[in-house]
């Protein structure tokens, strides 16, 4: 009876609610549209994006090579025939080369042909055959067949021509004038190639070797290990001095006028542009402080200014977010206030400090503004070996590649960013699994 | 249904320590407490005997929870409390500057209104107090006091099974027995506990009940209820706040009964509150 009359009214109101419901649904419908639709845009542009580096970034792991008939003659290397290592040391391998390549080109005999010819070999392939030599000095008197490192033209050229002459006929000469090779040297490339004489290698030397004006030779090891220094140092700064200012302005600080000028500063600094602590750290750590310059100890001590409070803010944020019956608990067995910070809400709070930490580090990793004031964007082409050798980091070798005019230098420019990226997945990586271990519900 | 009540209350209370003198254990003389600008408490004068379960009633507000923060100075982590007059434990002055405040909840321990165990495992939560106090010297002793303490508080059988299991997995009544274990663990005289029942189902809030009766042999007990039938079932003398004032403090039955103030039969007639 109750009901038949309840469902007879329902009925009617149920009408004038599906307008609105209807409406309703609608928006609801645009809203998670919209936001679907966000999430697959951002998908694409990164999916693009790493598209294009990896495409562009691709030619950088593998190398050519040329195999060439070097004759180690002894009259040429070690004339005294004392085979010391001073001696060898010295001795003229470029002379080596250009031997060799001219008893694979006898037709070339003027000397800007021969100039040109030898321009085809890599500098570096001198002092490879100089440490070669230094390490198996049996070989002088001999004459062996050597793979030398191609410049980064020829290299160039093969990478963009990797099927044969047929290919060319195709292009004509003009389509190969930007990599700077003339039709001569192209011809005696694919000569070379005709004759079996020239190899694919893969690349490792591009992650070992420092920086160089050859692009052929440059390296990321240098800018690696230095942003490798530089973060130490920014981390084993930070992370202590924030992390203790975060608990002591969370946790024992009484609040008053002066812990609220502090927030507010913190707070102001944390938006403050990096360039600024790069002169802060020109003017402090470098000018009173007398910190090499260019050097990962000085850089990561600027960093770690920038860095800080990021990290005090997050910190807090953590150390705000432990429920205060914990605290409670704690304080009511007896524990002191030091206690109750050390055993329960610091490990209760640390995988949000992580997390802040790694925020700040990530920022600290991709900065290269305030590395400009204090010498870090130079040309460094020794790896650093501690704190206070000179250094670069990888964001300023990227710019400092993209700078350079070689076209050889694009694929480089590519492929340090990659290497700064798998960096960054490889940090946050740890970041994740470190807090999935510290990581307790309550 | 009250007189039934009464009966089985004296007869609980005939039985444990017929006989012993009922010693003050706590003597609060013209208690205030200030919140900043707010007075919560004023004037409270009480005396808390050994070994009996006293409780506090009150409406919400009423300073109830306060006044028993006050006897183990957790008010003192509170910014802009300040607490006059004199609280004495066994003539010992609590608010004396000497006074170590950790010590102190040591023998004052305490039971919150959420069960707030440690994020920590079952064995750990009770071995927390020993560890930072010192009163194990070995592993051995550490583990006998676990067990001790697990079992007054009556969740023994229940979890020595998975003592290493997170404290933070059991049902609420577990929780809060555990936070009663643990508070048992470092050996307290007292302890108060803010409406330790608020939380829990009609079962767990009658196996805390049974467990308050046993622990009186040995502890002295106080603790805040919103509920006047736990007041009437578990304690002996019953306290009843207003507005900051202790209105009236005498034996549960006769609180219950025969009130003097027209305030507290109002309360319990459920007339206001």
């Amino acid at each position: 009876m109750t009901e038949k009359s309840c469902s007879g009214g329902a009925s009617h109101r149920a009408l004038k609610l599906n307008s609105r419901s209807r409406r309703r649904r609608i928006t609801e419908k645009i809203f998670r549209g919209s936001g679907a639709g966000a999430l697959v845009l951002a998908l694409a542009a990164l999916a693009l994006l790493f598209i294009s580096i990896v495409g562009r970034a691709a030619p950088v792991f593998f190398q050519y090579f040329v195999r060439v008939p070097i004759e180690f003659s002894a009259d040429v290397l070690d004339p005294g025939g004392a085979r010391l290592a001073a001696s060898l040391a010295a001795g003229d391998y470029t002379a080596l080369v250009r031997r060799g390549l001219a008893v694979l080109f006898p037709e070339v005999a003027d000397r800007s042909g021969r100039r040109k010819l030898f321009r085809l070999v890599s500098d570096g392939a001198v002092f490879e055959l100089r440490e070669r030599v230094l390490e198996e000095p049996d070989w002088i008197g001999q004459q062996r067949e050597i793979q030398l490192l191609l410049s980064d033209e020829a290299d160039l050229y093969f990478k963009s021509k990797p099927r044969g002459a047929d290919s060319l006929a195709h292009a004509g000469p003009n389509s190969l004038a930007h990599i700077g090779l003339d039709a001569d040297q192209i011809a005696w490339l694919e000569s070379l190639r005709a004759q079996g004489r020239v190899s694919r290698s893969l690349n490792l030397a591009f992650f070992r070797a420092g920086d160089s004006r050859e692009p052929e030779l440059a390296g990321i090891g240098g800018a690696f290990v230095g942003s490798l220094l530089t973060l130490a140092v920014t981390f084993l700064l930070s992370f202590p001095l924030g992390g203790g200012a975060a608990i002591y302005l969370e946790e024992f600080a009484r609040k008053n006028r002066f812990t609220d000028w502090i927030e507010v500063s913190i707070n102001n600094l944390a938006a403050v542009p990096s360039i600024v602590f790069g002169l802060l750290g020109l003017a402090i750590f470098l000018n009173v402080f007398g910190m090499p310059r260019s050097a990962p100890l000085a850089g990561g001590c600027v960093l770690a200014l920038m860095t800080l409070p990021t990290l005090v803010i997050a910190a807090r944020a953590a150390l705000l977010s432990v429920p205060g019956s914990v605290r409670e608990a704690a304080l009511a067995l007896g524990a002191s206030p030091v206690q109750v910070v050390m055993h329960h809400v610091f490990p209760l709070a640390l995988p949000g400090i992580l997390t802040g930490t790694i925020i700040g580090m990530a920022r600290a990793l991709g900065e290269t503004a305030p590395l400009l004031m204090i010498g870090m964007v130079a040309f460094i082409a020794d790896i650093p070996r501690s704190l206070s050798e000179p250094a670069t980091v990888l964001p300023v070798q990227i710019f400092l590649w993209a700078d350079s005019p070689e076209r050889a230098f694009v694929a480089k420019t590519a492929a340090a960013t990659l290497v700064l990226l798998a960096f960054l997945v490889v940090m946050n990586l740890g970041a994740v699994l470190l807090r999935k271990k510290f990581e307790r519900r309550w | 249904m009250v007189t039934n009540e009464n009966k089985l209350r004296e007869q609980r209370e005939a039985e444990p320590r017929q006989g012993t003198p009922v010693v003050a254990k706590f003597a609060v003389r013209d208690l205030g407490v200030v919140y900043g600008e707010v007075q919560a408490l004023c004037g409270v004068n009480l005396d808390v005997p050994t070994y009996r379960v006293t409780a506090l009633i009150g409406p919400s507000g009423c300073g109830k929870s306060t006044f028993l923060r006050c006897l183990n100075r957790m008010n003192d982590v509170i910014e802009g409390c300040r607490v006059t007059g004199k609280v004495a434990l066994d003539e010992l002055d609590i608010y004396d500057p000497a006074v170590d405040v950790a010590r102190l909840r040591t023998r004052v321990g305490m039971v919150f209104q959420k069960p707030n165990p440690f994020p920590k495992s079952i064995y750990d939560n009770v071995a927390y107090g020993p560890r930072i106090h010192g009163l194990a010297r070995k592993q051995s002793e550490l583990d006998e006091i676990v067990e001790a303490s697990l079992v007054r508080a009556g969740l023994w059988s229940e979890v020595k099974d998975r003592l290493h299991d997170a404290g933070t997995s059991l049902s609420g009544g577990q929780q809060q027995r555990l936070c009663i274990a643990r508070a048992i663990a470092v050996n307290p005289e007292v302890i108060l506990m803010d409406e330790p029942c608020s939380a829990l189902d009609p079962i767990a809030t009658a196996r805390i009940e049974a467990l308050l009766s046993e622990l009186r042999t040995n502890y002295t007990l106080i603790i805040v209820t919103h509920s006047m039938q736990q007041a009437a079932r578990v304690s002996q003398q019953t306290a009843f706040f207003h507005l900051g004032v202790m209105v009236e403090v005498g034996e549960t039955g006769k609180i219950f009964t025969n009130p003097r103030d027209a305030r507290t039969r109002d309360y319990i007639t459920g007339r206001f509150g």
